[in-house]
């Protein structure tokens, strides 16, 4: 319970430093906007609850958009992580050839890409795959093949007394193994794909909580702006709690060496 | 005649006038890596049912030398047989050869049973059959209550068990044992020590157990060969007179038996540098 508690509190003292100064107007003076306007332009935490009650139909509908491109271009880059790291654990060569373009497709500005993805997927979900996916795979690929690459050589070559094959190995020794550095892997990628989705609406969408939050920004509806946002991050917070409880229950032996 | 002799080699189930028929059989073996020498030149016969002891100084090689004769590695030179399979072939070794390591290796997510039953269910065993088939050891060695447990939940010396276990049911008629009690306290060593002597009176194997403890060695062999320092020679081989028994104290105060420690320690020490 302590440790809900004290993240709890923090967030609470935050908000009400900020509530204090949006409704003092201390905030709009600070950032040297005149007072008539600042109550548009820095709402206060209660404007943007009341916005989050006022606009929940809009939420509703524009977050169920954001949450399907989510959890499917989390959904490929789940497949293509583990597939990734499967695949170059096991053979040498494919390993040396492709890991350096891998991590160069990190390298690439998302955004530029994001526009391109537009052009050749057009305007639907497909974009927003393909950037969440692009963005999501990396932490996933990289952690499990940490995982995979970790494994006691020792652990293999007792496996390989015991009739073990390569695939045997690998299904029965490696992959449970190198669950916990999956999950590592996966925690980071749901925390992030809500970044990919967003970036994918702003280059171009007629939905979801970042078109939701490119219209609001562009007439002024800071509130609404605001309240986007917390439902994204609470997308992600859930997704992350998911991932845990997923760990905890699959992985109960924790991060440990063989001994 | 040679060509007597030869046939005797090819068929090793014919046996051989002169005792029980040999399972392992180690000719001028060198090996290294780069350009250290590790082993250099080793000669060593087994007999079937015959446990073996390898003492010698840390890093000399004993490890690496389970290896080859498991057939996980090629040595640089000479040859290695076990139960008929030859040099150049690593693979018909290793199906004869069961390993265990120093450290337990117990894999945290498979209970007690399903790490001793690994090798039937590498083999394609289904997970009820392969459980059948390690059931009854665990009872024959007293280990019934701990089946389920999860290896977090056993302390060092039952999960040295354990480990033991999932070597016998590898099935394999030779065992390689790297160092099994090494990491054990004294006390628990001791125990596994009589425990490992009665496991191999009821299932008997050809075993070569590799340790740096002299008294571990001869109280558990039939046979110790002591090792010098790299690069690797047999520099003398030791043999108990009293048969293997499971009165581990009254062996190890046996007169007979402390006078070939003092031996063996003097060409440990010897050939140590």
């Amino acid at each position: 319970m302590k440790k809900v508690l004290l993240p709890l509190a923090v967030v609470a003292l935050l908000l009400a430093i900020w509530e204090l100064l949006a409704q003092t107007g201390a905030l709009a003076d600070l950032l040297g906007i005149r007072e008539s306007v600042s109550d548009v332009i820095v709402p206060a935490p209660t404007d943007v609850a009341q916005s989050l009650w006022d606009d929940r139909d809009l939420l509703v509908d524009n977050g169920w958009i954001t949450l399907q491109e989510m959890l499917g271009g989390l959904l490929i880059a789940f497949a293509l992580g583990v597939g990734f790291a499967i695949v170059l654990h096991l053979s040498e060569t494919l390993r040396r050839a492709f890991y350096p373009i891998l991590v160069a497709s990190q390298t690439i500005p998302i955004v530029a890409i994001a526009a391109v993805l537009v052009i050749w997927l057009g305007f639907g979900i497909g974009p927003k795959l393909a950037v969440v996916a692009l963005i999501c795979f990396f932490p996933i690929t990289v952690n499990m093949l940490d995982g995979l690459r970790s494994v006691d050589p020792q652990a293999v070559r007792m496996m390989r007394t015991l009739d073990g094959s390569r695939s045997v190995i690998l299904r029965r020794l490696e992959l449970p193994y190198s669950m916990p550095q999956f999950f590592s892997g996966a925690k980071i990628a749901v925390a992030i794909a809500p970044i990919g989705a967003v970036l994918g609406e702003f280059v171009g969408a007629n939905g979801g909580l970042g078109y939701l939050i490119t219209q609001a920004n562009a007439n002024l509806l800071t509130a609404r702006v605001f309240a986007s946002i917390v439902v994204l991050s609470a997308f992600a917070l859930i997704l992350f709690l998911l991932i845990v409880a997923a760990e905890r229950t699959l992985t109960p032996w924790g991060r440990k060496e063989l001994s | 005649m040679a060509t007597t002799q030869e046939a005797s080699v090819m068929k090793p189930h014919q046996t051989e006038r002169t005792g029980p028929k040999r399972a392992i059989r180690v000719m001028g073996v060198s090996h290294g890596f780069g350009e250290l020498e590790v082993l250099a030149g080793i000669d060593l016969e087994v007999a079937e049912g015959e446990v073996v002891g390898l003492v010698g100084p840390s890093g000399c090689g004993k490890s690496t030398f389970l290896e080859l004769v498991s057939g996980l590695a090629e040595a640089r030179s000479g040859s290695i047989e076990v139960e008929g399979a030859g040099a150049g072939e690593p693979t018909a070794r290793l199906a004869s050869c069961a390993y265990m390591p120093q450290r337990d290796l117990l894999f945290p997510w498979l209970s007690a049973i399903d790490n001793a039953a690994l090798a039937p269910r590498n083999r394609g065993e289904s997970k009820r059959a392969s459980r059948e088939a390690a059931l009854p050891l665990f009872a024959r060695f007293g280990l019934a209550e701990f089946a389920n447990a999860m290896p977090n939940e056993l302390s060092g010396g039952m999960r040295q068990r354990v480990a033991f276990l999932r070597t016998l049911l590898a099935g394999k008629p030779v065992l390689l044992l790297d160092e099994p009690f090494a990491a054990l306290d004294a006390i628990t060593r001791g125990e596994m020590q009589e425990w490992l002597a009665g496991a191999l009176l009821a299932e008997p194997r050809t075993v070569m157990l590799v340790t740096h403890d002299v008294e571990e060695a001869l109280y558990l062999c039939d046979r110790v060969a002591v090792l010098s320092a790299r690069p690797t020679r047999i520099v003398a081989e030791l043999q108990p007179k009293a048969p293997r028994s499971l009165d581990r104290a009254g062996a190890i105060t046996d007169p007979g038996f402390t006078s070939l420690r003092e031996e063996a320690l003097r060409a440990l020490r010897e050939h140590s540098r």
